[in-house]
């Protein structure tokens, strides 16, 4: 994903409220009461400064938000030395578990560690149950667009999308043509990159369709932060993460299909040497299922078989983390040696069910992102509930104008690339940047898009002895299956340094803990809207 | 089980077992060193060739003294059989296991991994700290029993175990045989000889001092040998580990054996079967170092029917896991056998 971070030095804020239709009931912030004498007080958080930017836990200096009020009484109880005692304790944790990731292009340290910052970063019970309900009609959505470009094209015989966007697109496998996936899935599981402007909405920055990673993450922040602040745990109505694996694992089981009885279900992984293998192993492991490599597997009369110390063995699903491409070296590329040859024809034949389903990616295409409203719109019949960030499509030729006019304030993308890479920040460009950019764009405009240059919302951040806000973006994890159910939390990525554009952990980004309060207990929520009345409890906790 | 997933398991079996027992060859050396008078200092140069590729080691480091030996056999990373290199390919095993073996197990040998690349790293000059051949040994012996305590005894279990005991049985020979190396002697003379401290550090390297001290007392190169290859109950005599590797092997071949897994168990049986059979004598008639050298070829070659009969990938698939950069198990080839005299 490709967050970008705005510093305090870079003044081009765009006011998305001109640009996108508002809803102004998503307004969900309590403010405290200013100036109370105990928050003055506070010696962590004393000199916090919010800056000017949407602060995740601050209204702004000196005034938590109300659903922080709770977190921010136990910090000041640890003190200063008991935070970072707590904060090194969660890295070295994290070091013994091995829970690291694989970086590219670097041969002396290979495996990294995930940076993780102890401060949670919160979402209340009611902003979650609207950006649940947005990423359900979402995903939704993107499964029946799918759907529809491997069949009948509705939406591009309506001219809703114009169809050279589509074959142009990478992802677009037209070998998928005519397809049925069991159960008529396609993106079993979706990671889709939020982020907050200071507007203080949610946008939606991009959809990962394909093998979206960080799930293991944000299951391992969760667990590290339990073992060393179970304080917090206690009595915070903070949700669980854990059955993660287990829905994921049912999810799996319903695609194999009713006739399969105890299907045998394996993780495909590209292998050790991949960026994300902890969390291929990790997944593996949590779901009890084999971590099998393509030279594990073979394809025998369109039926998919491992070969185990008892001899071939039939496989019903894969969980694949290996890309379209590399995915059958007879259909796709024929260098590939991660994949299994024959494996879509099997696919084809109904013999084995992959998650996510060969050719998903289209949806997750940069240019065909910009077009995400019009599908909830036809296929759905609604209006979108969570925004995307307004997109310029370089394909059209005024867009194409406007953006190499404003390069310097803009943010442009290359349709397919991800982890932070082809792209320029015009803000923190140099002018030859720009130009070698700008002919970049002129030369493909197909696959360039440009965004304003958001200003992403803080977390306060450990930074030496001290807290500093540092920017978030927020990757939820939908799971499709029988229902569409969203994971009450997800992976936090904060950009740890200060001026650092991006979250992206390849590109020196760190994670945080999420949580996602519980709805209140019935006796509260039975009570009028909540008034500073209820605010007040609240800070009481926040108090003792 | 994936036939990979039992090669890994295997060669995470031996990786371990080959790091503590490095540890101790040169950890025994070490004291050695300190009660020898000084000009009856041991050499270093048998533990080169007992536990390393002695060519490879003059080219790159000339004569083998206490200060190059022990960069050599501890952190190394050019050399596959140093400790850290041992640990690196263990973990690199264990990393692909990880939906395999449990938690604490991979906790183990990661913080195991951990301290040995902090002391690398941290202690180049006069060698590892006092302390970090015995910190490896129990990182070792934590492994084994987190391994034998958290992990269900099954196939994969097993195969665990085969690599361990193999790994254990061949370098108990190697550690034999330094002795020889120590005092090079006619098969004739052996009978005879009595040398106390080479014999009693053959002992302490194969972690055997006390339990031999109880079964027979006074040193002698005879107890020694009926001690560490053929004594049945002690659990780091050659016929003790091979037994226990027999059993193993026959627990994932099946009941009957499956004829297509013969080959391996066949040899294995085989070697058993003479260490059941043969005595001191005849061990030292042949002479030490021809009997442990023939002994040795005899267990390679049933490592690689091993290797064979269960981890090999099938023709079509074979071009698959050569060609690929991906993660094929980390392996080297064992030592070369047999210390020249």
């Amino acid at each position: 994903m490709n967050a970008l971070l705005q510093t305090e030095s870079t003044a081009a804020r765009t006011d998305l409220s001109q640009m996108v239709r508002f809803d102004s009931a998503s307004r969900f912030e309590i403010p405290l009461p200013a100036g109370r004498p105990e928050q003055r007080a506070d010696p962590l958080f004393a000199d916090y400064a919010t800056s000017g930017f949407y602060d995740e836990l601050f209204v702004q200096t000196g005034r938590p938000r109300a659903m922080a009020a709770s977190l921010l009484a136990n910090l000041r109880s640890l003190t200063m030395g008991g935070i970072l005692s707590r904060q090194q304790a969660a890295e070295r944790e994290l070091l013994h578990q091995g829970i690291t990731f694989n970086v590219y292009g670097d041969q002396a340290g290979t495996e990294k560690i995930f940076p993780f910052d102890i401060i949670p970063r919160i979402i209340g019970a009611r902003e979650w149950r609207q950006i649940e309900r947005g990423l359900q009609q979402r995903i939704q959505a993107l499964n029946l667009f799918i759907d529809d470009i491997y069949h009948d094209q509705l939406i591009l015989k309506q001219g809703l999308i114009p169809r050279e966007i589509v074959y142009s697109a990478k992802s677009y496998r037209p070998q998928c043509a005519g397809w049925n996936p069991p159960r008529g899935i396609w993106c079993h599981v979706t990671g889709t990159d939020l982020v907050r402007h200071d507007d203080g909405r949610m946008y939606v920055l991009e959809d990962n369709l394909r093998c979206p990673s960080g799930v293991s993450y944000a299951l391992e922040n969760r667990r590290v932060m339990k073992s060393v602040f179970p304080g917090l745990f206690a009595n915070a109505p903070i949700r669980p993460v854990s059955d993660y694996p287990a829905q994921l694992r049912d999810l799996l089981e319903y695609v194999a299909g009713p006739e399969v009885r105890q299907p045998r279900i394996v993780l495909l992984t590209p292998g050790l040497h991949n960026s994300a293998y902890f969390e291929h192993a990790f997944l593996a492991r949590q779901m009890g299922v084999a971590l099998v490599e393509g030279r594990d597997l073979r394809v025998q009369d369109s039926v998919v078989l491992m070969r185990t110390l008892e001899g071939w063995e039939r496989v019903d699903v894969i969980y694949r983390r290996i890309d379209d491409d590399f995915l059958d070296p007879k259909v796709f590329r024929e260098d590939s040696l991660l994949g299994v040859p024959g494996l879509m024809e099997a696919c084809k034949a109904g013999n084995v069910a992959l998650a996510n389903a060969p050719g998903c990616g289209v949806a997750d295409d940069k240019v065909i992102y910009a077009y995400v409203p019009h599908m909830i719109k036809f296929y759905l019949d609604e209006e979108m509930l969570l925004p995307n960030v307004p997109t310029h499509l370089c394909s059209d030729k005024a867009e194409l104008k406007y953006v190499l006019q404003h390069l310097h304030q803009l943010v442009v993308k290359a349709a397919n690339e991800s982890g932070g890479y082809g792209m320029l920040v015009g803000p923190h460009s140099t002018r030859a940047q720009r130009a070698e950019f700008a002919q970049k764009i002129k030369a493909n405009p197909r696959n360039y898009i440009a965004q304003p240059t958001l200003s992403l919302s803080r977390v306060p951040t450990l930074v030496g002895d001290h807290f500093e806000g540092r920017h978030v973006d927020l990757r939820p994890y939908v799971l499709c299956g029988k229902d569409i159910t969203v994971l009450p939390g997800g992976l936090t990525r904060v950009a740890l340094k200060p001026g650092s554009l991006v979250v992206n952990s390849s590109q020196g980004g760190g994670s945080k803990d999420t949580w996602v309060l519980a709805e209140a207990p019935l006796t509260a929520q039975t009570k009028p809207r909540p008034q500073p009345a209820r605010t007040s409890r609240l800070e009481q906790e926040a108090v003792c | 089980m994936l036939n990979r997933t039992a090669d890994s398991l295997y060669w995470l079996g031996r990786y371990v077992e080959r790091a503590e027992n490095v540890a101790r060859i040169i950890d025994e050396n070490l004291q050695l060193t300190l009660d020898a008078p000084p000009d009856r200092q041991p050499p270093w140069q048998p533990l080169v060739n007992a536990t390393g590729d002695r060519e490879e080691f003059t080219r790159h480091h000339g004569p083998a003294t206490q200060e190059n030996t022990l960069e050599f056999l501890t952190f190394d990373p050019h050399n596959p059989n140093s400790i850290l290199s041992c640990l690196q390919a263990a973990r690199r095993n264990a990393r692909s296991l990880r939906d395999v073996i449990s938690s604490e197990m991979w906790l183990q040998l990661n913080k195991f991994y951990l301290k040995v690349k902090a002391e690398a790293e941290a202690a180049k000059d006069p060698g590892p700290a006092t302390g970090f051949f015995h910190e490896v040994r129990l990182s070792s012996h934590l492994f084994t029993g987190v391994s034998e305590a958290t992990m269900t005894h099954d196939t994969a279990w097993h195969f665990l175990q085969i690599g361990r005991l193999i790994e254990r049985a061949d370098l108990i020979a190697r550690i034999l045989d330094l002795r020889d190396y120590l005092l090079p002697l006619t098969p004739v003379e052996k009978e005879t000889s009595f040398d106390p401290i080479p014999c009693g550090a053959v002992l302490r390297s194969a972690a055997a001092a006390e339990m031999f001290g109880k079964q027979h007392g006074r040193i002698s190169l005879r107890a020694v040998i009926d001690f560490l290859v053929l004594d049945p109950r002690f659990p780091r005599s050659i016929r003790f580990c091979l037994r226990a590797a027999h059993d193993s092997l026959r627990a994932v071949s099946g009941t009957p054996p499956d004829p297509a897994r013969y080959p391996a168990g066949k040899l294995l049986g085989r070697i058993c079967a003479d260490l059941e059979k043969i005595t001191v004598d005849d061990i030292l008639y042949c002479g030490l170092h021809e009997y442990l050298d023939h002994f040795q070829i005899k267990l390679n070659q049933t490592a690689q029917a091993i290797s064979e009969t269960f981890f090999l990938f099938d023709s079509p698939l074979v071009l698959t896991a050569n060609s690929t950069n991906g993660s094929a198990p980390e392996k080297t080839c064992p030592p070369a056998t047999g210390v020249p005299v």
